[in-house]
């Protein structure tokens, strides 16, 4: 077994561009889930809202990447919005159900036959991003520290999209070191209690998930962008899944927690991967216990078993703080 | 005895359920709250004296906490109006009651467990400018205000004991301490009416004390105080004027050396001929009485066809 090749592929996604567009997903799952306490479910939709928003608008109107990423923003708020005024006056489990359900009903939508003269069905949409990579100011062939290399293709993408998840990072630090960060975390801990304080829960529900629902359209720009394609199936419930994965995984309502969470993530799930196919390919696990095109599935248990030992031995999470955990919400 | 003016006051004022004070600052009108077939609150006039301490008490399921979330916005009445200083407080959504400067506690406490108890306190206070988004996003809009604050909640910490907790999680405090946080926060909104929903309640006798203090001492800075309670020492002890709730309607007023010999009260709290002994010819009388009603309902159930 190559165990050079092994670690090489897991420091290469720990630093590449799905760590990064997941890292940007779950960093609004953390403004919902992790400091204002609300159950989103859907946050795919609001990563297949950004990506579609610069796909339709560039393949379909012929307008420019710009105005397509104006477009996504626009549209995550808007779907922010429709989710929020009938869910967020009522329990939090609402908006649990309506932003699974919500978050399917833009899959299906945008993978309709009606629809696929302006989303391309379920083909999706490709090469709508030749602006973005145009930009490019690097002109070599490789980039990368010792044994992690990229393209310069590659190494642009992920300039800007780790670039981003740096700006979020600053600015939920930035916020949540504010006053009005207080406030949402009063409102995950009791809103009654903030109401009785003069806070206008409503109204900073409203923001946060506008916000979160935002930071997540931004992963989907970079998804759709660094892969030049939309496809209406990635965008699948799986993504919500593996955000809360990465965000209890990194620790929920800590600022590092989904980066951290995410770039640990999925260099686990190469280093599973990639040790599972090796160790098949040299013989050590018999075909009859697992054969090559299984890998995918197993590697997915073995993650999964992994945040589950994790929640039995350090619930907190990586960044998280054990005794806070242990309080009571109420 | 209370030692302040908010008695005397009250003093020549009649004992009767609805009567008016001579200063009101809360006048609540026929309000009327339903659960399903159930009247729990159905108030035709109470007025509340400013800068008194007012008892609200009453049985179990009196409507007393429901008469208070209706009060502060917490619930929706089904009819009905109340003013606080003339000008209209119904409809009022519960956020814009408490920036108006009237504030509740709670009967379960709500310490916001997973903040500390300085955020606790800072979070009370109203008009902070950074609590708006944009603002947010440039601290130097606000870190001024914010060290204010700050050094409001340290004096209040400081007065309730609580200072030397300041940094430590809220929901590590016991529950008296809650108790005391809560009180404390609601003062960092610089109400003008406080309203605490059993302020006393599994509060250790030691700590009952402070508290009473407390509350007396929110009288003397001239707020006025609503309160909900079971325990008849601390009404005895602080309370200026007493209102007495049962089946959702106000039965009586008045002090509580009135309220201790009034028969309604009396009646609602042990029920109606508690204390009348039955001689022998009553028992028997009530018996026959009942047999008979036995004996016709047996008649007409054979009557049917």
């Amino acid at each position: 077994m190559d165990f050079g090749l092994i670690i090489r592929n897991a420091l290469r996604a720990a630093f590449g561009d799905f760590a990064a567009v997941y890292a940007l997903a779950a960093i609004g799952l953390n403004m919902h889930f992790g400091y204002t306490g609300l159950l989103n479910f859907g946050q795919a939709a609001f990563l297949a809202l950004g990506a579609y928003g610069i796909g339709v608008t560039v393949t379909y109107l012929g307008l420019s990447l710009w105005v397509g990423i104006a477009v996504g923003i626009a549209a995550a708020v808007l779907f922010a919005l429709l989710l929020g005024i009938p869910t967020l006056r009522l329990r939090a489990d609402y908006l649990a159900i309506v932003t699974i359900a919500a978050s399917e009903i833009v899959r299906f939508l945008v993978r309709s036959v009606t629809l696929s003269d302006y989303t391309g069905g379920s083909f999706g949409l490709s090469n709508f991003a030749d602006q973005f990579y145009a930009l490019n100011p690097l002109d070599g062939t490789q980039y990368g520290i010792g044994p992690i290399q990229y393209t310069g293709r590659q190494t642009w993408v992920l300039l800007v999209a780790w670039s981003l998840v740096a700006l979020m990072t600053l600015l939920t630090y930035t916020l949540m070191h504010s006053p009005w960060g207080r406030v949402l975390k009063s409102i995950r801990e009791d809103e009654d209690a903030a109401r009785s304080l003069g806070k206008n829960v409503f109204v900073y529900k409203m923001q946060s998930l506008v916000l979160g629902g935002v930071i997540g359209a931004l992963g989907g720009f970079m998804l759709a962008i660094s892969i030049q394609s939309v496809q209406p199936d990635t965008y699948s419930t799986a993504i919500t899944f593996f955000a809360y994965a990465i965000l209890i995984l990194g620790g929920t309502a800590r600022v590092f927690g989904p980066v951290i969470g995410s770039m640990l993530f999925w260099s686990l799930l190469s280093l599973t991967d990639n040790v599972l196919r090796q160790a098949v390919n040299a013989g050590y696990i018999p075909p009859s216990i697992l054969d090559g095109t299984q890998i995918g599935q197993v590697r997915l248990m073995l993650v999964g078993l992994g945040i589950m030992l994790l929640m039995i031995f350090r619930p907190q999470g990586i960044f998280g703080d054990r005794e806070e955990i242990a309080l009571d919400a109420r | 005895m209370p030692d302040n003016t908010a008695t005397s006051t009250l003093d020549g004022i009649a004992h009767e359920p609805g009567v008016a004070k001579p200063d009101a600052v809360l006048v609540a009108d026929s309000v009327v709250r339903r659960f399903g077939g159930l009247k729990a609150v159905d108030v035709e006039h109470a007025e509340f004296q400013r800068g008194a301490i007012t008892a609200l008490i009453g049985p179990n399921g009196a409507g007393k906490t429901t008469f208070f979330n209706l009060l502060t916005g917490f619930d929706q009445a089904d009819s009905g109006s109340w003013t606080y200083d003339g000008k209209k407080l119904s409809g009022v959504p519960a956020h814009k009651v408490a920036r108006r400067g009237v504030v509740r506690t709670f009967q379960l406490t709500k310490a916001l467990s997973r903040l500390t108890v300085m955020e606790n306190m800072k979070l009370g206070a109203t008009g902070q400018s950074g609590e708006s988004f944009l603002r947010a996003l440039v601290p130097p809009l606000w870190k001024r205000q914010e060290k204010a604050i700050e050094a409001r909640a340290e004096d209040l910490l400081e007065r309730f004991k609580l200072d030397k907790k300041r940094d430590d999680f809220a929901g590590t405090l016991s529950g008296g301490q809650r108790k005391l946080l809560e009180m404390a926060r609601a003062l960092m909104v610089e109400p003008r009416i406080v309203m605490l929903d059993e302020p006393m309640a599994g509060v250790n006798p030691a700590l009952t004390q402070s508290l009473l203090g407390h509350v007396k001492d929110l009288r003397a800075e001239g707020m006025t105080v609503l309160f909900v309670e079971h325990d008849m020492d601390v009404v005895r002890d602080i309370s200026d004027w007493v209102i007495v709730m049962a089946q959702g309607r106000i039965i009586a007023e008045g002090t509580h050396e009135a309220i201790g010999r009034n028969q309604a009260v009396i009646d609602a709290y042990l029920g109606a001929h508690h204390d009348a002994p039955l001689t022998e010819a009553e028992e028997r009388q009530q018996l026959e009485e009942a047999d008979a009603q036995l004996a016709a309902e047996a008649q007409q159930e054979h009557a049917k066809p």
